[in-house]
């Protein structure tokens, strides 16, 4: 094979390669019979040629092309991540202090969790969204599941409706985040949609959300975000929200809520879970998925929990049983870590009350944001309506821009958010606000 | 906020008119009651016994020679390094002032980087020419889930050959991702070793291009390993049918002692130009069990299709968890990219792997000591965790009912849970349960 040592060789990687194949013939000719060449995937050919490059994740990509931006005055409005005032993550002092509890614990070990996650967690986080008096939780009719995050609770109730429940369909709201269709398709559930925001009034179109669940097929499952809808902020008043109830009851659907923001979005953990605790309440069944991503600011621990409220105690029992054969095949047991900070903190009555207070905070500065914002576009005359921004609730505004706008506001003022006119609030502070109300002034005068 | 509970009071109380329209019965009333886990279930029922000499060689998680689970020195000080990393200014710490934020889709980087560094060489020509599409994973399980649906979507008519035995866990990860199994020869009951003739028959008579799970070290539950040369044998069937060879790799470290040892079934198939697959655990060689930390891997023919493949595997990822957890990938990225911390951790695991070896030893001696007419050799022919004792179920339940020692039904002997303190008394339960075999 000395034909080898003459080919051209571009780049170093090029020689190895050649050689490593160069190698593989001489083996392949020396040898009778067999031959390497013909089969279909011989070392040299992969079993996933014919892969194809996925498109950018929509909301992550944001984030891709704002660090590659070099002006000093860009902005990033696209992912959900709280920021201070003054633009850097935070890390509670509640969790800080749980953490070190944990570090210095010599008697703590790292085993595996059981299928279902740790105990404590699971009890406390159905305590946080159902409230310590919850009937359902005295009469065991609740089972709860450690998942990884609101994600993976999603992902885990999905996939149990999908193996055990008559109904294959889910209807989402419409907008909805970005992954929950994936989610739910993924899981072997049809996905469908109802109306839910009004781009007119940039609030809730609850005529028509009523009309598309009434003509929903019956016990169909239906999406609801708990509190701080994501990504238009727009919620249903405690009215509405009966009117919600009434209707799914009437047709038996079936709830399933996501809570991603309980007690980010007014400050309150009992006033952001009232939407559940209603339909618990009147003692109908209902998924709901739980993330301490936000509210916690425990983001990359993946720590939130799936809890599914039943009728009787023994059919509970049932369910948590078939939801580990969900669980066990997917990742065996949930991560330690970020579940005992939570445990750690709501057990302990002067860490939970620190955290209110911190989640208060956090709270408090957005809607702050949010008011500085509307009375900067306010002074500059921005026309239209902006009302809006101090309406909508939680961590995004839903602009109401469109994407020509954007690209104009990302092109022009390096400000950095989802095609959808999407901002997070959370990446604001009072110093980067008139740059924003800038920007959004210009893109509406100029750009249509 | 008084008000608001107020009105929702009001609102349920008006709404009882409504209870009377809701459907009665549970839409879960149809849902079984599934099967306990076998091998959990076993550790439960250990816990549940009072008995002051029960013995738990149940679950595969180490243990020392006291009977209890370890933390690794190594990782207590990265998670004592990581804590306090927390109360310094983010300014100070740019590199990880995002560090509990979400990690990207595919996980940390630099913890892949050093883990691919482990199964493919500190060398690897793979590594440099960024041949390798890899993500974090959900320790080996996840890991092995994420490529089941990653080979159900991109060869949706291929099969998985999984071998027999295997971890059980494995055939519900295949089965969920809806990927057909089949089996192949590997245990040979009457040896208590490897059935080589058989699997390559197997290996011979798969189609062309078939998939296949192999276990790159200390099989589990066998503990039963091929050769070298068998494996370079393996390796060549593999090149003239074209087959794909994805290696679950959950102990290397922990098999020999020697990471590099353990990885020798992976480096003759990458010698041979195999374009592999592989799983990779820190769940037992860095005791990160409950963490969840793990990696798959994927090598491509060029840089291209990595890039390619890799956005295929975060696509997977995404709306199963979004992005893996944080924790465990730092206290790992943290002790193999120190020096120090990484010297101290292959200590460490060569400790476990030793005293695994030493209870193999003692465990048949002590039996051969007391008379025992049957073969006990490949109690330290085998290797890793686990023993696969050869004894009938009937013979387990005998030891678990008369001697309170708790095992898989299987047969299977973790070895991690013999300690110096039991070792005589089960080598005295087994030679009962199987004298009279």
């Amino acid at each position: 094979m000395e034909n080898v040592d003459k080919l051209e060789m571009n780049s170093s990687a090029a020689d190895r390669r050649l050689s490593t194949l160069a190698r593989h013939l001489a083996v392949t000719i020396n040898n009778e019979g067999s031959s390497i060449f013909s089969s279909p995937t011989s070392a040299g050919d992969s079993a996933f040629a014919n892969v194809a490059r996925a498109p950018e994740d929509p909301i992550l990509g944001v984030t891709v092309a704002y660090n590659k931006d070099p002006s000093p005055v860009k902005l990033n409005l696209g992912v959900g991540a709280y920021r201070t005032e003054e633009g850097k993550p935070l890390v509670l002092n509640v969790v800080r202090k749980a953490e070190q509890l944990l570090v210095n614990d010599r008697s703590r070990v790292k085993e595996y969790l059981p299928i279902v996650g740790l105990a404590d967690f699971n009890k406390l986080s159905a305590k946080l969204i159902l409230g310590a008096d919850s009937p359902a939780i005295h009469g065991n009719l609740v089972t709860t599941v450690q998942c990884l995050s609101g994600t993976g609770s999603l992902r885990v109730g999905a996939e149990f409706l999908a193996r055990h429940y008559r109904e294959r369909t889910i209807y989402i709201p419409n907008p909805t985040w970005g992954n929950h269709t994936k989610v739910f398709t993924l899981a072997g559930l049809t996905v469908k949609t109802y109306r839910y925001y009004d781009p007119v009034t940039r609030g809730l179109n609850i005529q028509g959300l009523l009309e598309d669940l009434e003509s929903a097929p019956t016990g169909a499952i239906v999406l609801l975000h708990a509190c701080a809808h994501n990504p238009t902020g727009v919620d249903p008043t405690l009215q509405q929200w009966e009117q919600i109830r009434q209707m799914i009851r009437s047709k038996s659907l079936l709830p399933f809520f996501d809570s991603a923001y309980q007690g980010f979005a007014s400050g309150s953990l009992d006033g952001d879970a009232q939407s559940v605790r209603m339909f618990v309440g009147d003692g109908g069944e209902c998924f709901i998925a739980q993330s301490y991503a936000k509210n916690m600011g425990l983001y990359g621990e993946r720590v939130g929990a799936l809890s599914i409220v039943c009728r009787t105690a023994d059919v509970a029992s049932r369910v948590n049983s078939q939801l580990k054969l969900v669980i066990r095949p997917m990742y065996s047991n949930p991560p330690i870590h970020g579940a005992s900070i939570v445990a750690t903190i709501l057990k302990d009555r002067n860490l939970y009350h620190e955290w209110t207070l911190e989640l208060k905070a956090m709270a408090d500065r957005i809607i702050t944001m949010r008011k500085h914002l509307f009375d900067a576009l306010g002074a500059r005359g921005t026309p239209g309506d902006w009302s809006h921004i101090i309406k909508q609730i939680g961590m995004f505004t839903f602009t109401g821009l469109n994407r020509k706008q954007v690209t104009f506001m990302t092109k022009e003022y390096h400000i950095y958010m989802t095609s959808d006119g999407r901002i997070s609030m959370a990446g604001l502070s009072s110093r980067t606000v008139p740059h924003l109300a800038d920007a959004i002034h210009a893109a509406v005068t100029t750009v249509v | 906020m008084a008000l608001r509970t107020a009105i929702t009071r009001r609102i349920l109380s008006s709404s009882s008119a409504v209870h009377a329209t809701r459907s009665m019965s549970s839409w879960w009333k149809n849902v079984e009651p599934a099967p306990k886990d076998p091998i959990l279930g076993v550790t439960e029922a250990f816990l549940a016994d009072p008995n002051p000499d029960k013995v738990n060689v149940g679950v595969g998680a180490y243990r020392d020679d006291n009977g209890k689970p370890v933390v690794l020195d190594c990782v207590r000080e990265a998670e004592r390094r990581i804590a306090g990393n927390m109360n310094m200014c983010f300014d100070y710490c740019l590199t990880i002032s995002n560090f509990r934020e979400y990690l990207p889709m595919g996980g940390s980087n630099k913890m892949v980087e050093e883990t691919l560094k482990l199964a493919y060489g500190d060398d690897s020509d793979l590594i440099k020419d960024k041949r390798i599409a890899a993500v974090q994973a959900l320790s080996g399980t996840g890991a092995c889930r994420l490529f089941a649906d990653f080979q159900k979507r991109f060869s949706p008519d291929s099969q998985i050959y999984i071998p027999v035995p295997t971890w059980a866990n494995h055939h519900n990860i295949w089965r969920d991702a809806n990927v057909p199994q089949r089996t192949f020869h590997y245990y040979h009951p009457e040896s208590k070793g490897l059935d080589f003739a058989s699997l390559m028959d197997d290996v011979k008579n798969a189609p062309n291009g078939s998939f296949f799970l192999l276990h790159a070290c200390a099989h589990n539950p066998t503990g039963v390993d091929p050769t070298v040369e068998q494996w370079k044998e393996i390796s060549y069937q593999f090149k003239v049918k074209g087959h794909f060879a994805f290696f679950d790799m959950a102990y290397q470290g922990f098999a020999s002692g020697d990471p590099e040892r353990d990885a020798k079934s992976i480096r003759i198939f990458l010698e041979d130009g195999h374009l592999i697959g592989c799983s990779q655990s820190y769940a037992k060689n860095m005791g990160l069990y409950g963490q969840r930390v793990g990696c798959l891997s994927l090598v491509c023919e060029d840089e291209k299709q990595a890039v390619a493949v890799k956005s295929q595997l975060q696509q997977l990822a995404r709306p199963m968890y979004s992005n893996p957890p944080v924790h465990g990938a730092l206290i790992v990225s943290t002790i193999l990219g120190d020096p120090e911390l990484k010297q101290l951790w292959l200590k460490e695991v060569k400790g476990m792997a030793d005293r695994i070896i030493g209870m193999r030893s003692a465990l048949k001696e002590n039996i051969e000591k007391l008379g025992s007419p049957l073969s006990w050799e490949h109690i330290t022919k085998q290797i890793g965790m686990f023993c696969y004792s050869g004894m009938t179920p009937e013979q387990v339940d005998r030891l678990t009912n008369e001697y309170h020692i708790y095992m898989t039904r299987n047969g299977r002997i973790s070895m991690a849970g013999v300690t110096t303190g039991n070792v005589e008394y089960l080598a005295k339960a087994i030679h009962e349960v199987t004298k009279g075999a």
